[in-house]
């Protein structure tokens, strides 16, 4: 059947590299040639939406990495995301200079508000590009590592490990609304300028963080999908499925772990540092252990053991909210609950797996209409 | 507490175990052969091994040397702690105290199970565990004998070798029809057999095999023990198994165990008359 | 009656104002009868009164001690009325009145001496009794002097505290009066340390060194105050500040001391609501090994039932908690049984799943309380018995809400212990605890056991929202904060074990109040975090772990 061949190929693979594709000549075209009042015109606000989803996309990738491949459910992966996030605020921070409210040369504005007296130590380093990125995947990588080694080590599993990490994040959401801290407490960090000498502010510049985040998910797709289809993903699905048995045929399954948790860490870090001078600013709410369980709904609904069904989900829950929180503000709870509660109880597949069964279903309702109809039409010819 | 049972057969380990120092002057890795040292014959030395949980001893004094080479069949009552040896073999269990070596250096309780799995100790779960997301196939290449550290096993691709080793294994498993099937989908034996074409993939020295036969049809249990006769020799192979039948037909050398501790041991036939056994079987 | 006795005290500590002994005698020489008497005691307070009417301080100094001497129920509020400056002459009529300040500039007035309401005059209709700091110390004195003769013991210590605040050494002598006649422990205690302050400024030598020695038990802040003052004061005698050293150091050695019984009291109470909070979680988790994510709000439940039971019986405040307890446990109790038949049941064996769908239960309870309630916090009140504070020791005291909730703690501990120690259902839950197969074969119908265990842990946690109602604002987020907080306190006693979670939830608590003052709340609460995942490598079972062959799989 043509239909079962389909679906044995990889089409999901195929509309997520083709929708990115196409959406990284389209969207520029429509922003910057196509004039204002067209139909076709995308307005700045549009692409940062998009871009902003991309990001989530990426998360949720990362996400998918480690719960659908891995079986590790964690709960606090918008800590990853807000750390890298971080480190990009801070770049983008030292690159305000004097434009400050205070004008102060080197202290960001809350510093000087907090009358500190110079930059604390671990703000060195991050006027430079290269530092700051260099941080985005160190800082979340760093945290999974120690994190992952102390937990897989002990065997932390299940929900025990879930809820740990959901104590990681509320960890780092207390630490973060510190005005201590040095990362501008409640506020956290805003009023950016510039990257790499260009305004945040210019269309163009709104557009090459939007086509950035695309080749970063499509790279990140590319990624996961070597990762996982590598001797070494079979590995960790089997980890998933009986790691006792893995463990007696000989590997180090705590190693793997660790090893996937903090590729997904990085990936989350990536996803932030995007994510932030696109949106404009980065605080401690990313933190809210909330933001991390929303996150697994969506890489629940899109499907997950499928990292284009990861994206795919982050793009229709991000899109239902930024709707909802618009139209019906007191529905959205309401909605973001319904999904998690009917996710769980009848989409364990997510809309993938939804969409993968349907042509069977649908097959079978043919060949059965077919026999119905089939004979009544023959006893008919017959006559 | 520390009462050594008295065993005239008690066979000498002679060396002590190679610690850190040692193998730092080695200038090279250790091969296996190297460090499981079975010079002695013996390659399982178990001795006055205790585990209990809750006060209650599953493991009760138990000592226990299996040959290298050898077949053994280990049968008693449900509770015996058959299983439970097993895991203190493999490292999933750590006794209270007693003392476990692999060959004349490896002391079993300083390994973690996937260092003892490498080290060549392979084992067949009771319940067959395999794979179900993964084909015939991926279980077998899963289990092979390879650098299974993680970035080895990131980049890794199957060598022409390993391919063929593959291909035979499933030729004596017999599931070649169904190489690519997904392990979930096969049969209670089937899963079975492919248990036991994982523990073949990884080339162990030693063998334990929990209920091999369960759920097989009498054919299938015939060629079962009929494998497990040609690894011995080979490969030094414990069987622990219910089915009296199947032990009579492979058994060279039986022990019993009965309340964590060995009851009796020897040939099938003298222990199928000894009196304490045919109590502890059919008696209470 | 009161009058009698009043003057008859009076009397006795009326020495001091001799300069108005005339006046007294004029009072005592007015007939004691019927209406007569009281127009003639009026008579008399509008003379004393009167004597305010000069422009010289001095002179109003002496009015004011006059006024304080008299008999007149009035006396009291004319001197409040004085210091607070409303006391006022209306210029009409020149007479001494009570006025305030009325929104247009305006006064309302009342005679000072009768209270008769006289209506109301312009801004410039009447003329303030003005008064300098001088006299503001004085007025403070008598006032207290009054007051310190008041019926209400509470208001006799405020008394005392006051003279001793206003340091004004001529209300000694009223002070020592009234220890010869006072009865009540506590007022005699702030009497003495009224004295003590007064004495510790003595210009004698050995009264000032008999005074430092005396308060060296006495844990009073204005004590303390002098003594630090004392023992660096250059012009104090050498034996006087080393004195006042060694007592300050023993005192502060009694504070450190009662410091820290009431950090750890602090403790205690906070690990008791952690306690509660957890033990809900702890079962459920016990027998089901799933996480209820929903916890919190079930918890947050219970305090809306509080605020509800509150609101529908207004007149019932002080038994409002006593029905909100079995309420609250009814309420989260069924809602936790809806969870239970309605989406675990559906999730066995998937324990993930289950966290995640009862995160989306508990955004729907929390929106949903949005909106039946607002998203504003609720006022819930604390009954009059829970208010107020137990005087342990001079110097400690512990707070009744805390200390009830303490006990409180314990009698639910308690009764679910009993619960599952000694009922059928109590064992048919630890049946399914520790082996759910063969629970099941034994005849045990383990869905009904489930539904049960997770209604009684949901209705813990209800009785839970109870408590903290009492200690924290009620609002929709209520319960957010807790669910962390409660697993922690699960994985460090051993699952399933209520004892552990007991021991867990108490020494968690302790710990963070023992914390918070070098670290500060926040990070205290960190630390305990980032403890408890360390103390995971090292028990991954908790404190104390469930053993035998079916945990170890």
């Amino acid at each position: 059947m043509l239909l079962g061949r389909l679906i044995k190929q990889d089409w999901g693979r195929s509309i997520l590299l083709g929708t990115l594709g196409v959406m990284c000549v389209v969207v520029p075209v429509a922003n910057l040639l196509v004039p204002e009042d067209s139909a076709f015109h995308v307005s700045t606000y549009t692409v940062t939406l998009l871009g902003k989803y991309l990001c989530y996309a990426l998360l949720a990738m990362a996400l998918d990495l480690v719960w659908g491949y891995c079986g590790i459910l964690s709960l606090g992966h918008g800590a990853f995301f807000a750390l890298g996030g971080y480190a990009m605020g801070m770049y983008l921070m030292r690159q305000i200079g004097t434009r400050g409210v205070y004008g102060h040369p080197e202290l960001p504005d809350f510093m000087v508000f907090l009358n500190w007296e110079e930059l604390p130590w671990y703000w060195f380093g991050f006027d430079a590009f290269w530092f700051a990125m260099l941080m985005v995947v160190l800082v979340p990588g760093l945290l999974a590592l120690v994190f992952g080694w102390l937990a897989f080590r002990s065997r932390v599993t299940g929900v025990y490990l879930s809820i740990m990490t959901q104590a990681l994040t509320y960890a780092l959401l207390l630490a973060f609304y510190r005005n201590e801290m040095g990362f501008g407490g409640n506020n956290g960090l805003t009023d950016f300028k510039d990257i790499l000498g260009a305004s945040l502010q210019s269309d163009v510049t709104r557009v090459v963080l939007f086509v950035v985040s695309a080749i970063a998910l499509a790279l990140t797709y590319l990624f996961c999908r070597f990762v996982v289809t590598s001797k070494l993903g079979r590995v960790v699905t089997a980890v998933r499925d009986a790691d006792d048995r893995t463990r007696f045929i000989g590997y180090r399954v705590e190693n793997y772990k660790v090893w996937i948790f903090t590729v997904s860490a990085v990936l989350a870090g990536i996803a932030g540092a995007l994510y932030v001078p696109q949106v404009g600013i980065i605080n401690p709410s990313e933190f809210e252990p909330l933001k991390s369980i929303e996150l697994v709904v969506w890489v629940a609904l899109g499907g997950r053991g499928t990292l284009y069904g990861a994206a795919l989900g982050a793009v229709i829950v991000n899109y239902a909210k930024t709707w909802m929180t618009g139209a019906f503000p007191e529905v959205w709870p309401f909605a973001l609950g319904g999904l998690f509660i009917l996710v769980t109880l009848s989409l364990p597949k997510g809309v993938v797996g939804l969409v993968r069964s349907l042509p069977y279903w649908l097959a079978l309702r043919v060949r059965y209409m077919y026999h119905k109809w089939g004979s009544l039409i023959r006893a008919k010819f017959s006559h | 507490m520390f009462r050594r049972s008295v065993d005239k057969d008690k066979p000498a380990r002679g060396f002590q175990p190679l610690d850190d120092q040692s193998s730092r002057f080695l200038a090279r890795k250790p091969s296996r052969d190297e460090l499981v040292n079975t010079d002695s014959g013996y390659i399982l030395y178990l001795e006055d091994i205790t585990v209990s949980f809750d006060g209650f001893k599953a493991l009760n004094e138990l000592t226990l040397y299996i040959e290298t080479g050898e077949l053994r069949c280990i049968i008693g009552p449900n509770g015996a702690g058959k299983t439970t040896m097993m895991d203190v073999i493999t490292g999933k269990t750590r006794p209270d105290f007693g003392t476990a070596f692999y060959g004349q250096r490896l002391d079993l309780l300083r390994l973690t199970e996937p260092e003892i799995a490498s080290l060549g100790i392979g084992r067949k779960f009771q319940k067959p565990t395999v794979f179900e997301n993964h084909t015939v196939h991926d279980n077998l290449e899963l289990a092979m004998e390879a650098d299974k550290r993680v970035w080895a096993t990131l980049a890794r691709r199957l060598s022409g070798e390993e391919r063929d080793r593959i291909a035979e294994v499933l030729d004596i498993i017999g599931l070649k029809e169904e190489v690519s099937a997904l392990a979930g989908s096969l049969s209670h034996g089937q899963k079975q057999w492919l248990e036991i074409g994982m523990l073949l993939m990884q080339n162990p020295l030693v063998l334990l095999v929990d209920e091999p036969v369960a759920g097989m049809t009498k054919q299938e249990s015939e060629s079962t023990a009929e494998l497990l006769t040609t690894l011995a020799g080979d490969h030094s192979v414990v069987v622990v198994e219910h089915d009296m039948e199947f032990v009579r037909s492979i058994a060279r050398r039986v022990t019993v165990l009965h309340e964590g501790r060995v009851l009796a041991e020897g040939p099938f036939e003298e222990i199928q008359h000894d009196a304490k056994v045919i109590e502890v079987y059919l008696g209470e | 009656m009161k009058v009698a006795a009043r003057s008859s005290t009076r009397i006795e500590f009326g020495r001091w104002v001799r300069s108005c002994l005339v006046i007294v005698v004029a009072a005592g020489l007015v007939p004691c009868f019927g209406l007569e008497e009281k127009s003639a005691l009026d008579a008399s307070f509008q003379a004393t009164v009167d004597l305010l009417k000069t422009r010289s301080f001095g002179e109003k100094a002496e009015a004011a001690r006059a006024i304080a001497a008299h008999t007149h129920p009035r006396t009291l509020e004319v001197l409040t009325a004085l210091l607070d400056a409303e006391l006022y002459t209306e210029r009409k009529t020149d007479r001494v009145v009570f006025a305030n300040g009325l929104d247009g500039g305006g006064f309302n007035i009342r005679d000072a001496v009768t209270g008769e309401g006289l209506g109301q005059v312009g801004r410039r209709g009447a003329k303030k009794i003005s008064v300098n700091n001088r006299l503001r110390g004085l007025l403070r004195g008598l006032i207290a002097g009054i007051r310190l003769d008041d019926k209400d013991p509470d208001d006799r210590i405020a008394a005392a505290e006051a003279i001793a605040d206003g340091a004004d050494s001529s209300m000694r002598e009223v002070l020592d009066a009234r220890l010869l006649v006072e009865s009540d422990a506590k007022v005699i205690a702030a009497i003495e340390t009224a004295l003590v302050v007064f004495d510790l400024d003595a210009n004698d030598e050995t009264i000032r060194l008999r005074a430092i020695r005396a308060s060296a038990s006495n844990l009073d802040g204005r004590v303390r105050e002098k003594l630090t003052g004392i023992s660096n004061d250059p012009v104090a005698s050498e034996a006087i500040q080393e004195a006042a050293r060694e007592t300050l150091e023993s005192i502060e050695e009694t504070v450190a001391r009662y410091k820290t019984i009431e950090t750890v009291f602090f403790g205690l109470s906070l690990g008791s609501v952690l306690v509660l909070a957890a033990i809900g979680l702890s079962i459920t988790f016990g027998v089901m090994g799933v996480i209820n994510m929903a916890h919190g709000e079930l918890i947050m439940l219970g305090a809306y039932t509080t605020y509800v039971v509150q609101t529908l019986f207004p007149g019932a405040l002080e038994y409002s908690l006593l029905i909100a307890v079995p309420a609250a446990f009814f309420v989260s109790g069924l809602v936790g049984i809806g969870i239970e038949r309605g989406i675990f049941r559906f999730l066995y064996g998937r324990p993930l799943e289950t966290l995640l769908a009862s995160f989306g239960v508990s955004l729907v309870l929390q929106q949903a309380v949005k909106t039946i309630f607002t998203a504003l916090n609720r006022p819930v009140a604390t009954p009059q018995w829970m208010s107020g504070s137990f005087e342990l020791l001079d110097g400690l005291s512990l707070t009744f809400n805390r200390l009830y909730i303490l006990i409180f703690a314990g009698l639910i501990f308690a009764a679910l212990v009993l619960v599952l120690q000694r009922t059928r259902l109590g064992l048919e839950v630890r049946a399914v605890t520790q082996n759910r197969a063969m629970a099941r074969a034994m005849g045990i119908r383990s869905a009904r056991v489930d539904a049960l265990t997770f209604g009684l842990g949901a209705g813990i946690a209800g009785v839970a929202g109870v408590a903290l109602s009492q200690l924290t604002n009620v609002g929709p987020y209520l319960g957010r904060g807790y669910i962390v907080d409660s697993f922690m306190v699960v994985v460090f006693g051993g699952v399933g074990n209520l004892w552990g979670t007991l021991v867990a939830g108490l020494s968690l608590g302790v710990a963070n109040k023992f914390l918070e003052p070098y670290a500060g709340a926040v990070v205290a609460k960190v630390l305990v975090l980032v403890f408890i995942i360390l103390f995971i490598q090292w028990r991954p079972r908790g404190l104390f772990p469930q053993k035998g062959r079916a945990a170890e799989s």
